[in-house]
């Protein structure tokens, strides 16, 4: 090791484009939106220069507001919880099963990520729309036509249906790092195979939940085509009001105040569950 | 009837036979090594013993109860695993527990028992220790306290010492076989270590391509290896092809090259193609026109308490050992005579077949 008395810039090279890309992209727009939901609003002249905090004092006293804000958590809380039930024993399926089967099934797991997310929404509404084969389905069967769009349900299901990749691969790279002696281990000693996987595996994948569950709520709860497409005029979601404010009201501080709103709260939901979870079971796994 | 038995047990994957045909019994209390190179079997025989892997046929009994198809979390074995495979997010003492918990032991029994277990393999302080604090020793040792605290009929070892450096093993060597005669659990222990195999079993079973080739005690295997792969497997080994010249009643001449070399008669007829084994340290140097062969001294290696020479001669280049006695050792190129007595002269028949090199095949 040599005394390298001048400080070589080379990480701060290497690190360079990425920061540069990181600040141009994110950090420059994301200030640009802080600063303009600090703007006046007037209707008849568009946005005004002076400083108010009266939209955020709108949004957090508008129970309108509220009612959406909350929605849009429980929708993204229950697409999580949905998607750990689903993609957790998914992937450990995944991870049980031999080649060829488990490339087929990998690929059938992760195909969704190569179709645009407009494109499935769509599906999903012609699938469960008033004409849709389901309805079809059950009016033949005699339960005649039901609304099946436009309600939370339907977003939930769409949400799950495009999440779960994004739990079932950080959960499978966990599983990729499981010793599968310890498992054999845990039946030797006695353990059921429920009692294997509740007691040892399932604790060993949790930082692989943890990660996968941060994603999906992230996503979920800022999604915005497909509450955009299934949830309607009538179901609004946060980032969808953002949309409206934007592009409809025209009223862009508005927007821009229910936008960063929207961050602060998803940071600190997901910034608390990882701390629970991780801290519990930090010292554990290292 | 013995405590554990395997009656010909097979297993097949397709057309290629894993194991085949092995019949083993192990009495109560007795440890039992399976020493093989790699691919010879002898890890799918552990784990058909263990029910990880069903054998394709034949029967394993246990204590007299046919157990070839009963589940792995019903047969009540401690297994120690290569990898150790403790449970990284519990502590030593849970991982110690685990089996106890598992076997519905009373809870006011458990933590005796646990305490017990760890104070045998000396880590009583270390319980509250998550593995990933432990050294690879200290897990090695977690391991085997967590297998022995179920006091199992039968404790099953997959090459449990093959991760720790030389001179921690040989140490676990000694402190396995103490442990073992403490407990008195009967024990099979599957290695590729042949120093390992005979430093601490009862009986050694080699195992060569799926099958058994000798169950034997260590020191019979090592004097009187049943065939020329056993010989070239375990330890050092000089094979010498030669020809039965002349028989007579007590002593057999058997040409090597042209060079009559003396043997104990044997069942051997003039005319029989014979491989003659003569182990390194069986081999004697004496002063240079003495013994039964000259020889020069082409290259020799310091191995600490012994010195190994290989010799060329006659019969071409042979290894001798001899004991570091602490007097000054012959040198590169100096003329000896090599010498040995008949009997220590093992006959395999048949000539040698090119065999793989035994470096590459021991691991």
């Amino acid at each position: 090791m040599s005394a390298a008395p001048a400080r070589l810039p080379t990480p701060l090279i290497l690190s360079a484009p990425a920061a540069l890309l990181f600040g141009a992209l994110i950090l420059t727009p994301l200030v640009l939106t802080a600063l303009l939901s600090f703007n006046e609003f007037e209707h008849a002249t568009g946005r005004t220069h002076g400083f108010t905090v009266a939209h955020y004092a709108s949004v957090l006293s508008d129970s309108y507001y509220l009612e959406i804000f909350l929605r849009t958590f429980r929708v993204a809380a229950l697409a999580t919880a949905i998607c750990v039930v689903i993609g957790v024993p998914e992937a450990y399926i995944l991870s049980r099963m031999r080649n060829p089967w488990r490339s087929v099934f990998l690929l059938v797991v992760l195909a969704p990520l190569l179709v645009s997310v407009v494109v499935r929404a769509f599906g999903w509404s012609m699938l469960l729309g008033p004409e849709g084969p389901v309805n079809a389905a059950l009016m033949a069967l005699g339960f005649g036509r039901m609304r099946l769009l436009y309600s939370e349900g339907t977003v939930i299901v769409a949400l799950v249906h495009v999440m779960l990749p994004f739990m079932v691969i950080p959960v499978w790279t966990s599983l990729q790092k499981l010793d599968p002696a310890v498992e054999q281990a845990a039946l030797s000693f006695g353990a059921s195979r429920a009692t294997a996987i509740v007691r040892v595996v399932a604790p060993q994948i949790l930082p692989g939940i943890l990660s996968g569950s941060l994603i999906v709520f992230g996503l979920s709860a800022s999604a915005f085509a497909i509450p955009g497409l299934l949830g309607g005029r009538r179901l609004k979601m946060v980032a969808t009001i953002v949309y409206d404010q934007y592009l409809s009201d025209l009223n862009w501080p508005m927007g821009a105040a229910v936008a960063v709103l929207l961050l602060a709260a998803n940071l600190i939901v997901m910034l608390t569950y990882h701390r629970v979870v991780e801290g519990h079971y930090r010292r554990r796994l290292g | 009837m013995s405590f554990l038995e395997l009656q010909d047990i097979t297993k097949s994957y397709g057309t290629l036979n894993a194991v085949s045909d092995v019949t083993l019994s192990v009495e109560k209390g007795e440890f039992v090594s399976l020493l093989g190179p790699s691919g010879c079997g002898k890890t799918t025989t552990l784990q058909m013993i263990a029910g990880f892997v069903e054998p394709t046929s034949g029967t394993i009994r246990l204590d007299g109860r046919d157990i070839t198809h009963a589940k792995a979390n019903s047969r009540g074995l401690g297994i120690v695993f290569q990898s150790y495979a403790l449970f990284p997010h519990m502590t030593v003492f849970d991982n110690v527990c685990f089996g106890l918990e598992m076997q519905r032991v009373p809870k006011g029994e458990r933590r005796p028992r646990v305490e017990e277990a760890l104070e045998l393999v000396h880590l009583a302080a270390y319980a509250g220790r998550y593995p990933r604090e432990l050294s690879g020793g200290q897990r090695q040792r977690v391991a085997l306290a967590r297998a022995i605290v179920i006091r199992p009929p039968v404790l099953l070892l997959d090459e449990p010492l093959s991760n720790l450096d030389a001179k921690l093993r040989e140490a676990m060597q000694f402190e396995l076989r103490d442990i073992q005669r403490k407990v008195g659990t009967t024990t099979v222990m599957v290695t590729h270590d042949q120093a390992e195999a005979f430093s601490i079993s009862d009986r050694v079973v080699v195992m060569e391509s799926g099958r058994i080739t000798q169950i034997d005690q260590p020191y019979r295997i090592y004097e009187h290896p049943e065939t020329e792969f056993i010989s070239r497997f375990v330890g050092k080994t000089n094979l010498l092809p030669g020809t039965v010249q002349a028989v007579n009643d007590r002593a057999a001449t058997v040409s090597l090259g042209g060079v009559p070399v003396e043997i104990d008669a044997g069942a051997l007829v003039r005319g029989d193609t014979v491989t003659l084994c003569i182990r390194p340290e069986k081999l004697r140097l004496t002063g240079s026109g003495l013994g039964r062969l000259p020889g020069r001294v082409a290259e020799r290696y310091f191995l600490g308490s012994q010195w190994l020479y290989h010799i060329d001669g006659p019969l071409g280049t042979l290894m001798a050992v001899t004991p570091n006695d602490g007097s000054a050792p012959l040198d590169t190129g100096e003329p000896v005579g090599l010498d040995w007595t008949p009997s220590v002269v093992r006959v395999h028949r048949g000539r040698l077949a090119e065999a793989p090199d035994p470096t590459l095949e021991a691991h």
